[in-house]
């Protein structure tokens, strides 16, 4: 199936924007190689593809940021051999990144107004705030905001946020909204709200280029399927070819069965490991929480963003202390007063945001790994730099991390290979309790299997792993059991005989399940 | 040694070049040795803020602790006439309780250090002038304390025990910031105070202990201002000092967020502070313009330091994106 077969192409619409023979070389190598696509008014494109395959190099062409060495962008009927930045926004294409560019200080009509603000008369020059949010409610309602234009952005959930972004890019009349990896970080309920957006904007005529680790989303709302892989157009899926198995092929080229594997146990669970009783946590203060984590057992933790998950993480962590409530590791008492009192009785985090809390960007791979059990790596408290460096290239091997040296800035690496040194520093020492917080958001396919894999053979060696996720399918494909936060409270755990995205849902929003 | 204190050095050393061309006076044994011995006081002070400085923090009391401290320390020894080992063991201990109640406002109650410091800059000052009336503390005529004298304004082999003092002090505090846990600590936790939190690390004890280490260095040079001086007027003494320290580690590359920065280079600022100071006097300069040559050398340093790393930045993101994509190929 290729982009230049004419009977896929056939359509009476001239196409919004068209991409023919793009090249583009960095020094020694070949970032895409004769790339051509489509996007036809009011066509929503899923845009898929590993991590490395080419994509950001095509966002910053759309975008002018980078222009292609050779090949031609037709936009609207106007050839160019590259783009820029106003050219790109001139013509109407706008961006909304998974890293959000929004003011928390401001509100959401001054987000979407930014730089454009409507002025009063008057030589001052002072913004009209009427008129501004005037102008910014019927944005709102066209992306299906349930909140208003003078609520300030830090107020927001991730989603809402999103809805921001999306209605900023209505104000200046976009004709094609790249989505990047848009509900990496949402919840199943706010995630369809966000593929409703989608739908409306292409009832208006306007297309979407929607980019997506999560195939089941590209399956349901889009009318294309573009697979990159290695810089080449690997294929394009029709809307009645759309499906998991056949993206999964086309991006990687072979299939994947790691998933499948990964959700087998080995052993029926053990005693429990974790058990946390009546603890209450900042977000719902007056809402107490039962939950027992057993050896051996993967125990999802779904729910709604701001459903009290992080929060419950973050006291098990002793990062945050507990209203009242008691721990018991072991059926033994258990006091936390910081995350090392947590990390010296074997209960870990892999925390959510992997940048600011999970790794030192700046430090190198051993540096990370040998941080929270330095003074094993010492001898009269002088850091022994080759026992730092023997325990990260066991690490290293062990979990495939790939990098030139475990002496490499961790801040080089890719998200995968980040997010397992935060795995590694803590796989290093003895986990008893494996907390792991969206361990696999914005990573590519092939690492998020190794993900899954390790935390299967975590728990195969007797650790208990809480794993906190808002992918409806890692959470059915990877968990033993299932457990649903519904506003700071434990609303069911589901065993295996149970678990259906319905049964989720329904307990995610305080309903009892089937 | 980085490539950054190798810099420093060269222009400490083409600095010293200069001057010793135009006025040759700047290499005799005499100038030499006071320079060595200025760069002694100054330097323990300044390796003192370098820690506070690496978690990301800043110590401006330091000067009123000078003050206050050296002041004490004589008016021990003088006036109330306790033996000097004990006093200068109490006023070490001072200096670092004043480092635990700065550190323990700053971590427990969540202060700012630039509002902890500057508070404390203002109290110790006031309690200096107070304790004294508003006087002088010094040394009645025919007072000796040999064996205090001779380790503080002494000479060994023609060096000033000061910065011999230094000298010592540095290669300890070398050993702690780039050799131990805690230096590791310290070092991450200026670069990442929650991800090093995260990691386990009880990040509250470690920026204590560096507010403690600060104020006991600054009660250590406390003693050798206030015995190189011999007589303190509360009002003036140790004025600005905490701005020499933090330019000497401003100069040696350390970053006030935090996190960045070498002992090496912080000696050197220190260094180049002093012979900048020294210049001014041999170059006939008036000295009146003295901080105005210090603020420009300081600026103009940091000017050419900071274009440098955003081309240096500028082209490891080359690199990373050239290695980036092209592991992305080859996978």
């Amino acid at each position: 199936m290729n982009y230049s077969d004419p009977s896929i192409v056939a359509s009476a619409d001239a196409p919004f924007l068209s991409l023919d023979g793009v090249r583009k070389t960095y020094p020694g190598v070949v970032a895409l190689d004769g790339f051509s696509m489509e996007v036809r008014p009011g066509e929503v494109i899923g845009l898929v593809g590993e991590n490395g395959a080419g994509k950001s190099t095509l966002m910053k062409i759309l975008g002018g940021v980078t222009r292609p060495d050779t090949g031609t962008i037709t936009v609207d009927g106007v050839a160019h051999d590259g783009l820029t930045v106003e050219a790109s926004i001139g013509s109407g294409i706008a961006f909304v990144h998974q890293e959000l560019n929004l003011f928390e200080n401001l509100d959401v009509a001054a987000n979407i107004f930014f730089g454009r603000e409507p002025l009063r008369a008057g030589p001052l020059k002072l913004v009209d705030r009427a008129r501004l949010r005037a102008q910014a409610a019927p944005l709102l309602k066209r992306v299906g905001a349930n909140f208003s234009a003078d609520t300030p952005v830090s107020a927001l959930s991730l989603a809402q946020q999103q809805m921001v972004e999306i209605a900023k890019a209505l104000s200046i009349k976009a004709r094609l909204v790249i989505l990047d990896e848009p509900t990496s970080s949402l919840p199943i309920a706010e995630t369809d709200k966000l593929l409703g957006v989608i739908k409306a904007l292409k009832a208006d005529g306007i297309s979407v280029i929607f980019i997506s680790h999560r195939l089941h989303e590209v399956e349901r709302v889009a009318d294309r399927v573009v697979v990159l892989r290695d810089g080449m157009l690997a294929g394009t899926l029709p809307k009645s070819a759309i499906n998991h198995d056949q993206m999964v092929k086309l991006m990687i080229g072979r299939m994947l069965k790691e998933r499948e594997k990964a959700a087998e146990s080995a052993r029926p669970p053990g005693s429990v490991a974790l058990s946390v009783k009546a603890i209450r946590t900042a977000a719902y203060p007056d809402r107490p929480v039962d939950l027992d984590v057993r050896h051996g057992e993967i125990l999802g933790l779904a729910g709604l963003v701001g459903s009290g998950r992080t929060e419950l993480a973050r006291v098990l962590f002793g990062i945050d202390r507990s209203f009242g409530g008691s721990f018991q590791l072991d059926g033994k008492d258990l006091v936390l007063g910081s995350a090392a009192d947590a990390v010296a009785n074997g209960i870990f985090l892999v925390p959510e945001d992997r940048k600011l809390t999970g790794i030192l960007l700046d430090l190198s791979i051993a540096q990370n790994i040998s941080l929270p059990n330095l003074p094993a790596h010492s001898r009269r408290s002088l850091v022994s730099a080759s026992a730092e460096a023997a325990t990260a290239e066991k690490q290293k091997t062990d979990l495939g991390i790939r990098a030139p040296s475990v002496q490499t800035r961790t801040g080089t690496l890719s998200g995968g290979n980040q997010q397992k040194v935060v795995l590694a520093k803590w796989l290093a020492m003895k986990p008893k309790v494996m907390i792991l917080d969206e361990p696999t958001r914005g990573i590519d396919i092939g690492a998020k299997a190794e993900i899954y894999g390790l935390m299967r053979a975590l728990a195969d060696a007797g650790v208990a792993v809480l794993m906190i996720s808002s992918d409806m399918e890692e959470v059915i494909g990877v968990s033993d059991r299932i457990a649903v936060m519904h506003e700071g409270q434990i609303s069911g755990i589901l065993d295996k005989d149970r678990f259906s995205q319905e049964n989720v849902l329904l307990l995610a929003v305080g309903k009892q399940p089937k | 040694m980085s490539k950054k204190d190798l810099g420093l050095l060269i222009l400490i050393l083409v600095v010293g070049a200069v001057v010793a061309i135009i006025n040759p006076r700047f290499l005799l044994p005499i100038n030499l040795a006071n320079t060595s011995n200025l760069i002694g006081l100054f330097g323990i002070l300044s390796i003192g803020q370098a820690f506070v400085i690496i978690t990301g923090g800043i110590e401006l009391s330091v000067g009123s602790v000078v003050a206050l401290l050296g002041t004490l320390f004589i008016d021990f020894i003088a006036v109330r006439e306790m033996e000097w080992p004990l006093a200068f063991v109490l006023i070490i201990a001072l200096g670092a309780i004043i480092g635990l109640m700065h550190g323990w406002l700053i971590t427990r109650l969540k202060l700012q250090p630039f509002v902890v410091t500057l508070c404390g800059l203002l109290i110790y000052r006031g309690v200096a002038r107070f304790y004294t009336a508003d006087g002088t503390a010094g040394f009645a005529f025919g007072q000796n304390f040999p064996e205090l004298e001779f380790l503080t304004a002494g000479r060994s082999w023609g060096v000033p025990n000061s910065f011999i003092a230094l000298i010592v002090i540095a290669v300890v505090m070398w050993v702690v910031l780039h050799r131990s846990v805690f230096g590791r600590y310290l070092y991450a936790i200026g670069k990442n105070e929650e991800a090093a939190k995260y990691s386990g690390i009880r990040t509250g004890r470690i920026v204590i202990a560096a507010y403690v280490i600060c104020g006991v260095l600054t009660a250590l040079s406390a003693i050798y201002f206030a015995m190189y001086t011999r007589s303190i007027s509360p009002a003036s003494h140790g004025q600005f000092y905490e701005l020499y320290a933090i330019a000497a580690a401003v100069l040696g590359g350390f970053s006030l967020r935090g996190g960045e920065g070498s002992l090496i280079g912080v000696l050197l600022g220190t260094v180049l502070l002093q012979e900048l100071q020294n210049l001014v006097n041999l170059l006939g300069i008036p000295s009146s313009l003295n901080f105005a040559v210090m603020g420009g050398v300081i600026l103009i340093g940091v000017l050419v330091d900071q274009q440098w790393g955003v081309f240096r930045a500028r082209r490891r993101m080359l690199e990373a994106t050239r290695k980036g994509v092209a592991g992305a190929a080859a996978e």
